[in-house]
């Protein structure tokens, strides 16, 4: 009998085929959808991520868990209305002008989803100009930045300029191989992470 | 073989303190250590000294080469430090990392590289973005390769770099390099490979073990260029055996240099 508890193993461990059966026998049964997204999926998801930050877990372990949890959100979501999907917040992601390096920027949007951030991954080579558009577009709360160039971290500054010229009520959080935490404070970002899992941690406090 | 030195970064945490405070003799003794271990050429990278990274690039060329004789490698994205370094090398041929097939980057640094006759790192990567497959990475080999040439460039002077993406976010990673350095290395037999192996490693547990193998992996397909931490004894004793075994080391006299310099005890 498929219960949340088995559900969050099933994520942990990476099982998709598991996942989607016990999510569809929960979903047969009669389960509140969003408690199967929350208390089951999201759930073990969190184990993942703090087994990831403390050097338990591994990348590849993320990735299939990750995979795991979307199938079984796949087939919960269609028995959800937009509005009640469980969202802590909306954040626009990118790579910054200028740069292409895209693992670690897409490491850190697949953490976010997980945790149950709603994620637009805009991609690489993103000017400040984009980043402030999709703010607008998206009614962002987040914007994360990401660049593994010397010569583009400076863009980072020039992005946050912007939102602030544009009044937008917008955290900005920086990460990638060159940036550090004096970085972060001499071009006002509101946070820094030096890893996919203190990403989410970051953003979570952020919305609190 | 061209074993390039790669401690001298200041991203490394140990180097960026005693950079930022002019530690000469911590940089020197770092060289010195790097070319006794068989580095050829001593790379030196402070990209992340973002503010004053030509200054800092000038404080470093000098310094290194009042250490010892070997060749530098500059490393930056930032072609005004490649400049400011390459105009103060004294000691032979320099090499610069790295050119790719972005256009801007491309027309800045070849210049440069006539310039200093270098001998220039040409990375796999265009502004269609990062290559998934060896036949991307060879597509941007083929139009590097072609269009340094032309402009006047040795091919033996090119050192090609596959561009190494973490085997832990696709499987495929490895593979994809090894096939591209040995398409390469059939195509144009004079032009060189080179990688840092890292890479391939990241979000992975024993990254040594991994970085040690996919080194050996790499040399069976072609490639005669590393950046490394040539510290690392078991490394430098990997690329010894590996030589050997490949045939690139004639009676066995660097393996067993390596042997009575105590690399395999």
């Amino acid at each position: 009998m498929a219960n949340f508890e088995s559900l969050s193993q099933s994520v942990i461990a990476g099982k998709e085929a598991q996942v989607k059966e016990q999510t569809q026998a929960l979903i047969d049964a009669g389960t509140d959808p969003l408690e199967i997204i929350n208390q089951g999926l999201i759930a073990g998801m969190n184990v993942v991520g703090a087994r990831f930050k403390n050097g338990e877990m591994f990348v590849p372990e993320v990735l299939m868990s990750a995979k795991s949890m979307s199938s079984g959100i796949e087939l919960v979501k269609p028995l959800i209305a937009d509005s009640d999907m469980p969202n802590k917040g909306t954040v626009i992601i990118g790579t910054v002008k200028g740069d292409l390096h895209d693992i670690g920027k897409n490491l850190v949007a697949m953490m976010l989803e997980s945790g149950g951030f709603k994620v637009i991954n805009l991609g690489t080579d993103i000017s400040p100009e984009k980043f402030v558009e999709g703010a607008k577009e998206y009614n962002t709360d987040i914007i994360a930045m990401s660049a593994l160039l010397t010569t583009t971290m400076l863009h980072m500054k020039d992005t946050i300029e912007l939102v602030k010229e544009e009044g937008l009520k917008v955290k900005c959080i920086i990460g990638g191989a060159p940036i550090s935490q004096d970085f972060a404070d001499e071009i006002g970002a509101d946070g820094f992470a030096p890893d996919a899992a203190s990403a989410t941690d970051l953003c979570g406090k952020l919305m609190a | 073989m061209l074993i390039v030195g790669e401690l001298i970064n200041t991203s490394r945490k140990a180097i960026k303190p005693a950079v930022e405070s002019r530690d000469a003799e911590f940089i020197k003794d770092l060289a010195k250590k790097q070319v006794e271990a068989g580095a050829d050429y001593v790379d030196v990278n402070c990209g992340t000294m973002v503010f004053n990274e030509e200054e800092t690039m000038a404080w470093l060329v000098e310094t290194v080469q009042s250490a010892v004789s070997a060749p530098l490698c500059l490393d930056s994205p930032n072609p005004k430090a490649l400049e400011a370094g390459l105009a103060l090398v004294k000691n032979g041929q320099p090499m610069i990392n790295s050119i790719t097939g972005e256009k801007e980057r491309f027309e800045i640094i070849l210049p440069m590289v006539l310039k200093y006759k270098a001998k220039i790192v040409g990375l796999c990567m265009d502004d269609s973005g990062m290559p998934e497959t060896a036949a991307d990475r060879l597509k941007i080999a083929d139009k590097l390769i072609g269009d340094m040439v032309a402009a006047g460039v040795p091919e033996g002077d090119i050192y090609i770099d596959p561009l190494v993406k973490p085997v832990s976010t696709g499987d495929m990673a490895g593979v994809e390099v090894l096939d591209t350095i040995y398409a390469v290395k059939q195509k144009y037999p004079k032009v060189h490979g080179i990688c840092g192996l890292s890479n391939i490693s990241y979000g992975l547990p024993n990254r040594k073990i991994l970085n040690h193998v996919f080194m050996i992996q790499t040399m069976v397909k072609g490639m005669d260029g590393y950046i490394l931490d040539p510290l690392d004894k078991t490394m430098m004793g990997f690329v010894y055996a590996s030589q050997a075994l490949l045939g690139q080391d004639q009676f066995c006299m660097n393996y067993l240099t390596a042997h009575r310099n105590g690399l395999y005890e």
